[in-house]
């Protein structure tokens, strides 16, 4: 793994760096609110999802579903996290719309998970290589989420549907950990790649149901390393919330675009309100979202309505024995098995099916050839046409046959990338391709000696300076692979060449 | 503890409540009186005593994962001053 690059953002007066934090809402998979017993099902007609306790009519009482609380143990273990045993819910007090109640049932100074800590890995990107770095997590809080407000469907007026309103979510609260709008994007990855596994969020960003809010500030170099060692924040610049955002795209452009706006206005002299702002997608930039005098000023108090969450040990036991083998555990487990990089690992784990799909293939095969033909040239094609791998063309079964062609020698590399674009065309299993298209490679020295004596024959002058230029020679491999179509072995072809050229 | 007007003011709108300009005085008064009240709680000393946010010595019930409720849409809306196609319809409020 290599080391942690250094982010700077030149500014008129010389260099800034970036320092964010990140709250990330997970909604809870579960069938039911978190206290009450409506459908969380997503798609349903407006309202018909809603109880009385989630449309908050007078006298309605809530009751915790012991599923959200559950998932939110499980998601605590899975983050390393301390599970708090005792823990409470307070009303969080705004005024909308979607928020029928007046507040949001959260948790405030007594969250149910504490503080815990994720490695997160970074894709190469710019020429940089891959590399991880820790992300400490401060706690993680069972909330309900809100309605749905939608302006667009009369100028005057604003619907209200009430369907999320009441939904588990999990907010999970990251410290300062993260320094570019990359690992900001690898982080939440990485927190989608936790959640998935564990089946406590389904990681569906499109439907909203995991969402960041990054918190960004920029300071002069030095002045983080400052705040680890002192726990200072005056250290760091004044910090702006960019709220819910759904794709990794936009966490990144958001980020790019807040802190240049932060930037300009600290080198002009001025100062960086302490606000919430929302990323326009369509504009790419940042505006301002709550007026600051109402912002933050939530009134916390304990919910009477409820009692303090109590479990004991046994219930975090029940959970701890169920849980399923979790992405960094893969991926260690991927190369000591597989004897794969640990970013071929990464890769292959990021997503429990994908990494299913390459044990599949790589069950008593070449492991190394596996993951290449399952990584490179499968998920390649799968992203290139954007196919989640259900949809994928060609099945586990059948790239394993196809693999197996090429470690009997049955047909070459560069063949097999032929055999796999027809497999994707729906051809059939690669047995069959190979068969059908006279594809098998030949190893019969006999035939590609005839052919190399006819090659050196057809071309006297190549073969009289290929000892003065040896490069030449690739030019002869050439010829011979395409006399036989590509089917002669490419390792049988060298050695006969060079024997005949006298190399 | 002494509440001024302006912290009237402030929580007034925080709680979206109409509070005249010739109310803001009194309220003021008022809120300091019952301030004062409270405050006499101050006096007795809980070093050592966990705060009791509940009267009852009981743990949170918890209900099972199963959807029991919903698809009451009449029900829902019936009190809203209007609705179209099964939505609230409210002043124009964008954030």
């Amino acid at each position: 793994m290599s080391e942690r690059p250094t982010y700077t953002l030149k500014g008129d007066t010389g260099d800034w760096e970036l320092v964010m934090g990140l709250e990330v809402h997970a909604q809870v998979a579960s069938e039911a609110k978190l206290f009450s017993g409506a459908s969380t099902e997503f798609g349903a007609d407006p309202n018909c999802n809603v109880s009385l306790v989630d449309a908050a009519m007078p006298g309605m009482l809530p009751v915790i579903n012991k599923k959200c609380v559950e998932q939110a143990v499980r998601t605590g273990l899975g983050l390393k996290a301390k599970i708090n045993k005792w823990s409470r819910f307070d009303r969080k007090n705004y005024f909308y719309p979607d928020l029928p109640q007046g507040y949001q049932i959260s948790q405030f100074d007594h969250p149910i998970v504490g503080e815990g800590e994720i490695e997160v890995d970074v894709e190469p990107a710019h020429g940089d290589p891959a590399y991880s770095f820790p992300v400490r997590i401060e706690r993680l809080h069972l909330e309900q989420d809100a309605g749905k407000s939608i302006h667009d469907m009369d100028p005057t007026a604003t619907y209200v549907d009430l369907n999320r309103s009441g939904v588990a979510l999990m907010e999970i609260v990251s410290k300062p950990d993260v320094r570019t709008p990359l690992e900001a994007a690898a982080y939440v990855k990485k927190l989608k790649s936790i959640v998935v596994a564990l089946g406590t969020c389904d990681g569906d960003m499109e439907k909203g149901n995991l969402r960041a809010d990054v918190n960004v500030s920029v300071c002069k170099p030095g002045g983080y390393e400052k705040f680890r060692e002192t726990g200072d924040f005056s250290h760091l610049g004044t910090r702006c919330e960019i709220k819910n955002m759904n794709s990794f795209r936009f966490i990144q452009a958001a980020i790019e675009y807040e802190a240049r706006r932060q930037i300009e206005i600290l080198e002009s002299g001025g100062k960086v309100d302490q606000e919430t702002r929302l990323f326009d997608p369509n504009k790419g930039e940042t505006r301002s979202m709550r007026s600051k005098e109402d912002a933050h000023d939530y009134r916390y108090f304990p919910d009477p309505d409820l009692l303090p969450l109590e479990f004991d040990d046994l219930f975090i036991e029940n959970i701890k024995a169920n849980l399923p083998e979790l992405p960094d555990d893969k991926r260690a487990r991927f190369e000591s098995e597989y004897g794969l990089s640990r970013y071929d690992a990464g890769v292959l784990t990021a997503d429990s099916e994908r990494a299913e799909f390459f044990e599949a293939v790589a069950k008593g095969r070449d492991a190394k050839l596996a993951a290449n033909w399952v990584s490179q040239e499968l998920f390649g094609y799968l992203n290139r046409e954007d196919l989640e791998l259900a949809a994928s063309p060609v099945s586990a079964a059948q790239l394993g046959e196809l693999v197996d062609l090429i470690s009997n020698d049955t047909i070459s590399g560069k063949i097999a990338k032929d055999v796999f674009a027809r497999m994707i065309d729906g051809e059939g299993n690669p047995g069959d391709i190979v068969e059908r298209h006279g594809l098998k490679q030949v190893t019969d020295t006999g035939a590609i000696e005839a052919i190399v004596d006819q090659i050196i024959a057809e071309n006297p002058e190549q073969a009289a300076s290929v000892k003065e230029k040896p490069k030449a020679m690739g030019w002869f491999v050439g010829q011979v692979m395409k006399a036989s179509g590509g089917k002669a072995n490419p390792g049988a072809v060298n050695q006969i060449l060079k024997q005949k050229l006298g190399l | 503890m002494s509440v001024t007007k302006e912290d009237v003011r402030k929580v007034a709108r925080l709680s979206r409540i109409a509070v005249s300009e010739d109310r803001l005085e009194p309220l003021a008064n008022e809120l300091t009186s019952i301030m004062g009240w409270i405050e006499q709680l101050n006096e007795v000393d809980v070093d050592g005593v966990e705060p009791m946010t509940s009267v009852v010595d009981a743990t949170l019930p918890m209900r099972d994962d199963v959807v029991t409720d919903g698809n009451i849409q009449g029900q829902v809306l019936a009190n809203a001053p209007k609705s179209e196609d099964g939505f609230f319809v409210v002043p124009k409020s964008v954030e």
